[in-house]
This record gives structure tokens, sequence and C-alpha cells, in this order.
């Protein structure tokens, strides 16, 4: 079928398109050129409206291990959050941490058409990726999480070569179809295990004796030679801790030029100054990412509310369990390859640090000047639900509307905070590169983020609104691969959404070193441990894989 | 095929490769698939409200069981639910510390072992974590310790193992002694139960002093009244240790895929078991939605018992019609109103299991050719059919 969208002000940044008015077609899935049959098209007037791709999220933690232990952990959020069964929709619940059903319908009606999981432990791919699978609508990709793991850890301590690294690095991420890698506080969930409570980037970890800074140049390293597009994704060192902007100014110069993205960098921008030993180093962050074009991030932003927290940084949750609200939270050592810890969270817009946490990650989107390297994020769920997205997006392109909001929160925190002197709103074009070309180039995705022809068909069209929340809470329509999938906000069709990944070429006799150190350390196979593409078609999931850049083994 | 099994999977295969019945039956009679689909999408389609139990299946069969729940209105709970809610409750109330079997099989240099010998249930667990050919970090099994209390240790425990004699009913006192101890809570009491107090007070010190230890408990032999409350003070003693040093819970399950089929109605759905469909949204409630006080109390008018992964677990006899969705040779074929013979997940079929750490979820294979319908296929078909009603 083909269809016309007429007379919409598309915003395609990936194409430098800023509102021009034009028609878009759309054919068996695909965005194609003005058809020579362009007559006999279904024809939907979207003049007045804005047209931009599918929202990509590409950091949301939306299934794996520690997202089921979060949801088990709060009946309390899902009691009052239900979805009801439809003639079209399937009954779930939750808010902070929604079933799977519910997470891909509201994605889709938001006008997200993909979401990537980062935080996917190699050895809980399986569950991860039948999670994934029953996530509706909404494309899918995950980031393999490594640097704790102690095959890894090995090979460095013993001097293995960078290519051995790289070996590993890449079969890892073809067993479990990953498109990206993850670190997470880099040798320290591994040191935590030792009884360790804190490591530092230059820390010896207190077994393997290599740092956290030799682990994120050896993954960097080979996350680059490998040609994986998206550089290595960082969750830093000293998540939380006050102070903790020098150990994020230390992990960007670890990088030393290589491709690196700082994730949730809000948790990590955190100075120790003033009556409360806690305050905003905002200004040096984004002047290190201003002056680092190898550097990427997202915000994590929080928004004031309950929330569930859920993370690989059991080291950090354990630290910050006592913290939460309800009291009560997760630990988990995991199987010689990672860890994980889930405390839920209250952020009160009446508590110093909270308020501050809110405006640090603000003034962060406000004061890195390239929309191409930093992207909007809540770190879903742990500074808030992917649901407050619209709610951000207003924050950030109205002006009045967030020094009304700043007024409410704690005085202390106000005035700690430059946000109220930051004037700058972003432009629909620049929301544009932040949740959808921006994304798209950083992974890869060659054919998303943008409306040009060939792309896949993931388009949406909002109603032009000066209230920016409700414009993208609830756009007017959703297509996915060519499929009308919402209107005014509604599922009108649910369709399967793909796994997107990477396939970087590696030498396969890594293979024998894995399956010895499986048979001698683990308790499963190494065999077992791969998943076919066949098992992952199974699994209920169609796998798209994107070419690497032309990799430099 | 029965090689490395443990004794519990080569009964249960054993079991499964004798001759059963291959076909469906409505009230004891032979019919086709489709007449058994009709006739059981009948009773749940007419029930005011149905129960969906058992649920002893891999990922793909409790996909298709939460569908069909939806479907119909249905209320879900696993056989295995009392046991597993004595864990549930406390992790829902205040969290858990928990650590995976390489884990302990690399670190592990003292087990806790409460009231259970754990072998019975799980017959390969000591085995599957010492490592004879060495640890990652060069503990050596010889260095391991085990202390069972209120249970016989199990021979093939890291030791030799010791025992603290207490009866089950006694579990609770003598657990919340030793959250006080590890605490540094100053005791006067001379027992806890029928333990002296210095015998925990010697233990304490030991879990203290260990690198990397381990409380390992099966929620299945806390069978006493409130265990859950014995499961909170597991979780306070691992809140102590680990303010010092590193000691971890193992919850021991997974028996009948209780975890497997919570894991995949939690995913989809965001609840565990005793979740309930009948409003059109999900709810849970874990007094109100079980299923064994739901069926003694005549509560449900349309049973569906799903056990497809050997002929255990049966169904409870209740006034409810049932429907039965086993292996060829289960023994309630024949006082179901519906039977459907289905195949076994990992002989008949590939599929998905979650083990008992929850960390990993195994990938099955088929070891001979399918004969019978999978429960999904079974599952889906009588969706549809309500669908259609």
């Amino acid at each position: 079928m083909l269809t016309r969208l007429a007379g919409g002000r598309v915003i395609d940044p990936a194409h430098g398109i800023d509102g021009q008015v034009r028609d878009l077609y759309l054919r068996d899935g695909r965005i194609i050129d003005a058809p020579s049959d362009a007559g006999g098209a279904h024809s939907i007037d979207v003049s007045g409206r804005i047209v931009m791709a599918g929202a990509i999220d590409l950091h949301t933690h939306v299934g794996g291990g520690k997202v089921n232990l979060a949801r088990l952990l709060m009946p309390e959020d899902h009691r009052g959050h239900g979805y009801e069964r439809t003639a079209l929709t399937r009954s779930s619940c939750g808010h902070v941490a929604p079933g799977t059903l519910a997470a891909g319908y509201r994605y889709a009606e938001m006008g997200y058409t993909a979401c990537f999981e980062p935080a996917m432990l190699p050895i809980n791919a399986r569950q991860t990726h039948l999670e994934l699978a029953d996530t509706p609508i909404v494309d899918k990709g995950c980031y393999a999480m490594l640097g704790n793991d102690d095959f890894f850890l090995r090979l460095l301590a013993t001097g293995e070569s960078q290519q051995r690294i790289n070996d590993y690095v890449g079969w890892i991420m073809d067993c479990t179809h990953a498109i990206a890698i993850k670190v997470v506080n880099p040798g320290g969930i591994s040191a935590f295990k030792f009884n360790q409570r804190k490591l530092d980037v230059d820390q010896a970890h207190p077994y393997y004796r290599v740092t956290p800074r030799r682990i994120l140049q050896a993954l960097a390293r080979a996350v680059h030679d490998l040609g994986v597009p998206h550089g290595l994704h960082v969750h830093g060192c000293n998540l939380g801790v006050p102070g903790n902007v020098d150990t994020t100014l230390a992990t960007i110069e670890a990088a030393e030029g290589l491709p690196i993205h700082l994730t949730h960098i809000q948790f990590h921008s955190y100075g120790s100054e003033g009556d409360h030993k806690f305050s905003s180093a905002s200004g040096r962050i984004a002047e290190a990412i201003n002056a680092n074009p190898n550097v990427s991030a997202d915000v994590g932003q929080i928004m004031f509310g309950q929330t569930v927290t859920a993370s690989g940084d059991n080291m950090a949750q354990f630290r910050n369990a006592d913290l939460g609200s309800p009291r009560k939270s997760v630990v988990m050592d995991i199987e010689c390859d990672a860890g994980c810890g889930v405390v839920p969270f209250r952020y009160r817009d009446q508590s110093f640090v909270n308020a501050l946490q809110w405006a640090i990650g603000l003034e962060i989107f406000l004061s890195v000047h390239d929309p191409w390297r930093i992207f909007l994020t809540t770190d879903h769920p742990n500074g808030a639900p992917f649901t407050s997205y619209p709610h951000l997006i207003r924050l950030l392109t109205d002006h009045a509307f967030r020094d009304q909001m700043l007024q409410k929160i704690h005085p202390d925190a106000r005035a700690a905070s430059t946000l109220g002197s930051l004037t700058r709103e972003y432009s629909l074009y620049e929301i544009a590169i932040m949740t959808r070309a921006g994304p798209a180039r950083t992974l890869g995705l060659s054919d998303r983020g943008h409306l040009g022809a060939g792309a896949a068909a993931d388009v949406v069209v909002y109603r032009d609104d000066a209230d920016r929340e409700r414009m993208f809470a609830t756009p007017e329509y959703v297509f996915k691969d060519g499929e009308l999938i919402v209107r005014d906000g509604r599922l009108v069709k649910v369709t399967c959404g793909s796994v997107h990944a990477v396939k970087p070429d590696y030498d396969r006799s890594i293979e024998a070193p894995v399956a010895e150190y499986f048979e001698r350390f683990q308790t499963s196979s190494a065999a077992g441990f791969r998943i076919s593409s066949d098992e992952l078609r199974e699994c209920g999931s169609e796998l798209i894989v994107h070419e690497c850049r032309g990799a430099s083994r | 095929m029965s090689a490395r099994g443990c004794e519990l999977s080569r009964a249960g295969f054993a079991r499964q490769s004798a001759p059963g019945l291959a076909t469906a039956l409505v009230r004891g009679v032979p019919a086709t698939l489709d007449q058994a689909v009709d006739a059981a999408a009948k009773i749940l389609h007419g029930a005011v409200q149905p129960l969906i139990g058992g649920l002893a299946t891999d990922v793909a069969g409790m996909r298709a069981a939460v569908e069909l729940a939806d479907r119909c209105g249905a209320i879900l709970d696993h056989a295995n639910s009392g046991a597993k809610f004595r864990n549930l409750l406390a992790f829902q109330d205040r969290g858990a510390i928990t650590t995976t079997l390489a884990e302990l099989r690399n670190r592990t240099d003292l087990y806790v072992v409460i009231g259970t010998d754990v072998v019975s249930r799980f017959p390969r667990f000591f085995e599957r974590i010492g490592a004879p050919e060495g640890t990652l970090f060069g503990l050596k099994d010889a260095e391991r310790r085990s202390v069972f209390v209120g249970a016989k240790p199990a021979l093939d425990a890291p030791g030799p193992p010791e025992s603290i004699e207490c009866a089950r009913e006694d579990l609770p006192d003598v657990l919340a002694a030793l959250a006080a101890l590890t605490a540094g809570v100053k005791l006067i009491a001379a027992r806890a139960g029928t333990v002296p107090m210095d015998r925990l007070r010697e233990l304490a010190g030991t879990m203290h002093r260990a690198r990397y230890g381990a409380i390992v408990w099966a929620a299945a032999d806390l069978d006493f009244a409130h265990a859950e409350l014995g499961v909170l003070a597991i979780g306070r003693i691992l809140t102590a240790l680990n303010q010092t040093t590193r000691f971890s819970g193992v919850p021991l399950g997974g028996n009948e895929a209780d975890l497997t089929a919570d894991a995949v109605l939690l995913w989809q759905v965001g609840l565990p078991f005793r979740t309930s469909f009948a409003t059109g949204r999900p709810e849970y409630d874990p007094y109100l939605f079980d299923a064994q006080r739901l069926l003694a109390q005549h509560e449900t008018d349309a049973l569906l018992w799903l056990s497809a992964l050997s002929d255990l677990p049966v169904p409870p006899t209740s006034r409810a019609p049932l429907i039965l969705l086993a292996g060829p040779n289960a023994g309630a074929a024949r006082r179901a109103d519906v039977y459907f013979p289905v195949a076994t997940p990992g002989i008949d079929h590939g599929g998905h299991l979650v083990r008992t750490d929850k960390v990993l979820t195994m990938h099955l294979s088929a070891t001979r050719h399918p004969q019978l319908a999978a429960a999904s296929q079974v599952l889906r078909a009588i969706s549809e059919a309500i669908r259609a009603c």
C-alpha cells in the first residue's frame, strides 16, 4: 500500500530539513521518493503538523533480570497503574517498572519506535531477549555489559594482547546479539565481590591489580577496533558520590580520544562544595563534553516522584540502599559475570539533594552545545519513568515553564544552581536530533532516525501545540514500518518490532579458551551460552544486522 | 539421555518414556484435538471465575497461559506458590541480597544451610558448586565449610559438614537470635528454641569471619506457619554481615518450573503469581488469589491445570470442572472433564527454562520427535476458540 502524508512540516535533521513543507510517501514499510503512481496513494492531510522520524530511546532499562526483580519488588507501584485489556491490546500494568506489554504500548503511543536496553548481562542475555520479544511494536537492541566478568579481567591481568580482547568482545556481541558494549563501574562490581566498597579510576582491583582506567582503555579500544558504530557506553566509577566530577573527567581523559559515551551523566556530575557538601559540577562536565568531540553523553534526568533504580552497579546500589524509599533493596552478585542492584527512590523537590540533581541534569542539557552528542534520557526508570519524556521536552523547549518549575524546588538548591540564568530553549529541530537522528547515527542504524528515501517508515506526526508536553505525549499519527499504529495518542494496531544488532568480525579461535574457562569455572557451558539466530526467532524476534565501520583489524 | 541427570530427572524421564495416552479425552471419551479445544473453551468461557493452575511449563507454555488467562479473565497461580510466597512476601517487604551458582563455586568459603538438606530437592547442588579442578581465585574445596541448621547435613556438603540440631518449628527463633547476634546485639536468653546461645554466638562469629559466605535455604522445606518471618530474619542477618564482609542468600527454587512461569508473568504483566485478570486489569493479591484457597472454598468454577514437564504436580481434586494439560501418563486424565496429552519441553520439543538462581535461562532442545502438541499450541487454540465464542 502507498501512503502519502501530505503537506506536513518535516523536521529531518539527518538531511538538514527544518520545517520544510513537503509530502512524504510510505510504501512496503519504507519511505520512498515521490513515485510515478502518487495519484493512487492513500493520502492523509497533515498540513500544519510536525512530521518527524520515530523516536529512539538509546538508554532505557526495559528488559532482563534486574528489570524483572524491580517489577517483583514494586507491587505497590503496579496496583495503581493497570492497563485494561481491549479488543486490540492485552492487559498489563506498572508505571516505574512496567510489564513489557505496557512498556511497548506506551512507548509506541508516545511516538517511540525503538528502545535500547543498555545493560544486558551476557549470562542473562537469553532472558533479556525473551523479554524484549514480548515488548510489542517497538524495535529493540541490547548493549552487552563487560568489564567486570572474570574472563575479561583475567585476559587483562595476564597481559593478553588487545587483539585477543577484541576477539572476546566480538564473540560476546555475536553470541548475545548486542549492538554495543557497555561497561558499568569498570572493575568495581567485581571488586565488590572481594568486599571492596569503592574503586577509583586509578585504583587497582583488589585481586586482578588492573585499574578501571585500564579496563576502560581496553574496552574502548576493542569497540573501536571492531568497528562497532557506538563508542564504548560508560557508566563510570563513583556513581552518585559527591565530588565524582573528578572521576568523570578522569574517565574522559582515560579514553585518550577513543569514542566513548558517558551514560546518565547527571549522576556523575557532582561537586562537594557548600554547606551540604553537595554541589553542581555541570559547568566542568559540559565544558569537557564540548571540548572533546570523541565524547557523547545522555543525561539521565531525574524527575520528582516515585521511581525504582535498577543498575548493574551493585557496589553503588548497596551503598545507596539506605537512602531508598520505600526502604527495601535487592543486591545480587551474578555468575562471575557482573551484578545488579535495585533500590526504589522517591525524588522530592523539597529535598536539597534531589532538587539539585534535577537542576544539574537540566544545566547539562542546556550547556552542551552540540545536540548530536547529548541525548534525552531519564535512564528509565532510574531518574524517572520514560513516560516523563514529554514533560522533560517542555522543560527544555520552554524557558518560562522551566522557570516556574524552578521556583518550586528547595530554595537552597535553586540558589546553588545556575539554571535560572540559562535562557536557552531547545528548538524542535534540536529535539529531533536528540531523540531521533542522533541516537540512530551513534548506534549505526542507517535506516532509522531519518526520513530519507530507503529509511524504515517509522514516522510520527504531531500537532504543533505550544504546550510541548501535550504535543509529545499524544502524537496524532504514529507509523511503524509503514503501518499506522497510533491515532490521536491511542493504539490502533499492535505489531512486533525487530532486534537491531551488529556483527563485528573476530577470530573464532577465541572459542577454545572460552570453552575451557566455562568448563573449569562456570556452571554452564560455552556452547549453551551462544544464542543462535534461529533461537532468537524462537524467542520471538527477527534480527536486523547493521554494518560495522570498516574494521581496522 | 539420563547419564548427566540427577536421580529426580532420571525418574522423570523414565515416567515420560513409558507409553501413554496419545489422544485427547472429553469426559473420558477419546476426542479429536478440535473437539477437546471446543469443550475446554466452552467451560472457560462459561465460567464466572476460572483458575489456571499447575503451570509446570516452559516459557512458551507460560506465554500462552498468560494470554489465555487474560482472554478468559482467569486467575493464575502455580502449584508451588505456597512455598514460593514464603520468600516472596519477605522479598516484597525488604528485598534481598543474593548470589548465583558460579559465584558459589568460585568464592564461597562458608555455607550456612537452613532447614533443608538441599539434596533431596536439588540432588546435584553440592556437586555443581564444587570445583575439583580449582577455582578462579585459588579457593580450595578443602577450605570450604558448611553448617546445617535444623536439617540433616548432606553427605557431599563441604566440610565435613557441621550440624546445629533444632526442630523445624524453632527455626524462626533461631534465625531471629542469629540476626540479633550478627548485628552485635547482646542477648540474655540462654537458648533459642533448643539451641544453646553460645553455639549461635560461635556461628555468628564464624559467619563474620567468612570472606564470601552463603545462607542457603529451600522455601519448600520451611513448611511452617509464617515462614516468611524466618526469611525476613535471614535478610537481616545478611544485611548485618554485609556491613563488614560479603555474605549472600541462596533461596533455592525452580522445581516444576515455578521460577520460569513466574518470570514470564512478571515480565509481561508486571506481577507475580496470584494475579487475577477477572476485572480486565491485572490484580495481584497473595491471599485472595491463592489457588488452594480458591478451590477449597469453591470460589472457582473452572480449573485448567497445566503440568507439561512431567506427570507432577497432580491436579487437586475439587468440584470445579477440570481441564487437564499433562503428559501422556497423567493419572488424573480419566477424571478430567477435558484432557489434552501434551508434549514435554526438553524431550519432545525445544524450549526455555529458568535455573534455580534466576539468572540463567536454559535453552532445551528436543531429543525425540514430537507426537503430541505442545502445551502452548493447545492453550493458543483454546484462546482462539474463546475469542470466537
